[in-house]
């Protein structure tokens, strides 16, 4: 299936910014997250679709996956 | 320590003991006492019964990290409130180092003559004005730094202060001679009321900060100042990025309010974004990250360069960008940084004007998108025509002469940022904050966006009644030490941080005082305000979001959904 993943901040470096992605069927957001060799600490925040799901999330085909590591302001 | 009191009715001047009652307070605790016990609360906000107060927060001047800012107090304009605003800069450090708690302006003089103010050991001179009269603050600043040397402090009012408009703000040199903002509630057109276009401050010799136990306060700091460096928001992102790292979060979490509060994800996002503004500054030369006060450790501030990476503007904030760019559909970095700039030479709080903008297109007098059609209207409101008077005087006003419903104010301050509905808990700071609409009041975006402080889920509406409460009574402490709001992030986080701020204190002042007692003061400035601004004619009516909340935002269809007894339980008092 096919998802989108999103990478901001500090996580787009040597990385990516936004990248179409083939992944098994039932796979997790962590395990795309190994498969970028990020840390699994440096991801602070996970939307999937735009909602905090954590990265045990199992992702549907379209999912739009968005990893954060710490950030903030005011 | 001193108070030190100007009467501009007669330029005349004291310096007055610290009451007893006031010893144990600072920043905004203290302003807003001030404002409380002195000003009628029904009198007109530019007229003379009310008084402009300055004061630097409980630590300021002190070695603790992040503890430069200054409050600034005052009836508001904008709001008809009480208000505090506060801001870093060069002044609030000077004042504590001169040993002065709060300077209060009070009085109007007679006739048109202007006046500017210099304050040192001995107390302050008042002496007329003539030569900075409607110039901005760049130049103000400029030409009392070249007058008066690197070291002095400035505080000073644009053009929109001197028209006395509700969006006016009071513009601090910082470190480097640029600008930070007591931005918000139209404290520069009480400024200008009191006929002041600047405030110089020299503490050469100043009585400096007293401190009973130097020991544990400086074993109080070191935690502290390791705390903030240590945790990866404060230590890590926004040195980096500045705040403007929220706009890509915001916009995936679909809370970043676009066209005027109808979505609430910006198709331009990534253009505007922190990503992309770091980029940009290094690409021209720009310098990415430094602190709005001396011993700032989090240095979020930046300068931005324009294309020929000549210097555009700095302390170039989320809120700013959000405005300009999403709310107005303009993804144009470069156009949001001049109307920044703009915005801050004429003295303007860029939140209002941001929303004032927003509801200018909502009216049609440019079109969403516009983003030059934006700095020809802040060319309006610097001339002072009919129209960029209209402009001048905040979102509130703009919509009522253009008969608008959709105008996103409360109290009539703009509502910044982030869109209430999908993200709830800062929907019932910008409801119940006496304020009005203030995002820094209760930021509750720690919880339900950044996981700062814990998670409450930002589209539904359990938990965030509390978290807003506890975040407003919080803040009021950290805005009552001086302290930056972003020492939240550690605050939050870590125990030890947040009862190394408590020993700070404890330390400086002599007391004992636990973590709660010290928030009972954060409590007890809350209701100090709610009761100035009962007594000024706002009622429970006045915490409400505006009606056209009730529609669904896209993506999320969230709605505005808390009722108004719920709305009335989060500041019980």
């Amino acid at each position: 299936m096919n998802v989108t993943i999103k990478l901001f901040a500090q996580l787009r470096e040597g990385r990516f910014g936004v990248e179409n992605s083939e992944v098994p069927e039932q796979s997790r957001v962590k395990d795309v997250v190994q498969s970028l060799n990020i840390p699994s600490d440096h991801v602070k925040i996970c939307l999937v679709n735009g909602k905090d799901t954590g990265t045990d999330h199992v992702m549907q085909n379209g999912d739009t996956v968005s990893l954060f590591p710490a950030v903030g302001g005011a | 320590m001193k108070i030190y009191r100007i009467n501009m009715s007669n330029l005349s001047s004291t310096i007055e003991e610290v009451p007893d009652e006031w010893r144990l307070m600072g920043g905004r605790a203290l302003t807003s006492a001030i404002v409380a016990k002195e000003v009628d609360p029904a009198c007109n906000p530019l007229g003379s019964k009310n008084k402009l107060v300055f004061a630097p927060g409980l630590l300021t001047g002190t070695m603790a990290a992040n503890s430069g800012r200054l409050s600034v107090g005052s009836k508001s304009p904008l709001t008809g409130g009480i208000k505090e605003s506060n801001a870093g800069g060069t002044a609030a450090q000077r004042f504590a180092k001169l040993g002065v708690k709060a300077l209060i302006i009070e009085g109007i003089p007679p006739g048109d003559k202007y006046y500017c103010v210099h304050v040192h050991k001995d107390g302050v001179n008042i002496k007329e004005e003539t030569e900075l009269l409607d110039k901005g603050n760049y130049e103000v600043i400029k030409t009392l730094t070249d007058r008066y040397g690197e070291n002095t402090g400035v505080m000073t009012i644009g053009q929109a202060g001197e028209y006395k408009m509700s969006a006016a703000n009071i513009s601090v040199k910082d470190p480097k001679g640029h600008i930070r903002s007591a931005g918000r509630g139209g404290l520069g057109a009480v400024m200008g009321s009191k006929k002041i276009k600047f405030i110089t401050l020299d503490d050469n010799d100043g009585a400096g900060i007293e401190i009973a136990d130097k020991e544990a306060f400086k074993n109080a700091a070191k935690i502290f100042n390791k705390g903030l460096l240590s945790h990866p928001v404060s230590g890590d992102a926004l040195p980096k990025y500045g705040t403007d790292v929220l706009v890509n979060i915001l916009n995936e979490a679909g809370g970043l309010p676009t066209k005027n509060f109808r979505r609430g994800n910006f198709a331009g996002a990534e253009k505007i974004s922190g990503e992309t503004m770091y980029d940009t500054i290094m690409e021209r030369k720009g310098d990415p990250t430094h602190g709005c006060h001396v011993g700032c450790v989090i240095r979020c501030s930046q300068t931005y360069n324009d294309k020929n990476n000549k210097y555009l503007t700095s302390g170039f904030e989320y809120e700013t960008i959000w405005g300009f760019g999403a709310g107005c559909e303009v993804d144009d970095l470069d156009i949001i940084a001049t109307a920044d700039h703009e915005c801050d030479d004429i003295g303007l709080d860029s939140i209002e004007m941001a929303v004032t903008m927003q509801t200018a297109m909502e009216a049609g007098v440019i079109s969403f998108g516009d983003g030059p059609g934006i700095l020809k209207l802040l060319g309006e409101v610097k001339e002072g025509t009919p129209l960029g008077r209209i402009l001048g005087n905040g979102a509130s006003f703009t919509g009522k002469a253009y008969g608008l419903t959709r105008v996103a104010t409360v109290k009539n301050q703009a509502i910044p940022a982030y869109d209430p509905r999908s993200v709830k808990g800062v929907g019932v700071t910008y409801a119940t904050t006496p304020m009005g609409a203030d995002h820094t009041a209760g930021y509750a975006v720690t919880a339900n966006i950044l996981k700062v402080g814990g998670f409450v889920d930002p589209l539904q509406k359990e938990g965030q009644i509390e978290l807003s409460r506890n975040l407003q009574v919080a803040t009021t402490f950290i805005d009552s030490c001086g302290l930056c709001i972003f020492v939240a992030f550690a605050v939050l986080d870590s125990g030890d941080v947040a009862q190394a701020m408590v020993d700070m204190v404890n330390a400086q002042y002599g007391t004992k005082s636990s973590i709660g007692d010290w928030f009972e003061l954060g409590r007890t400035t809350l209701q100090t305000e709610k009761e100035f601004n009962r007594a000024a004619g706002l009622t429970s009516k006045d915490d409400r979001l505006p009606e056209f909340f009730s529609e669904e935002v896209p993506p999320h269809n969230a709605i505005w959904d808390f009722t108004n007894q719920e709305l009335d339980s989060v500041l019980p008092f």
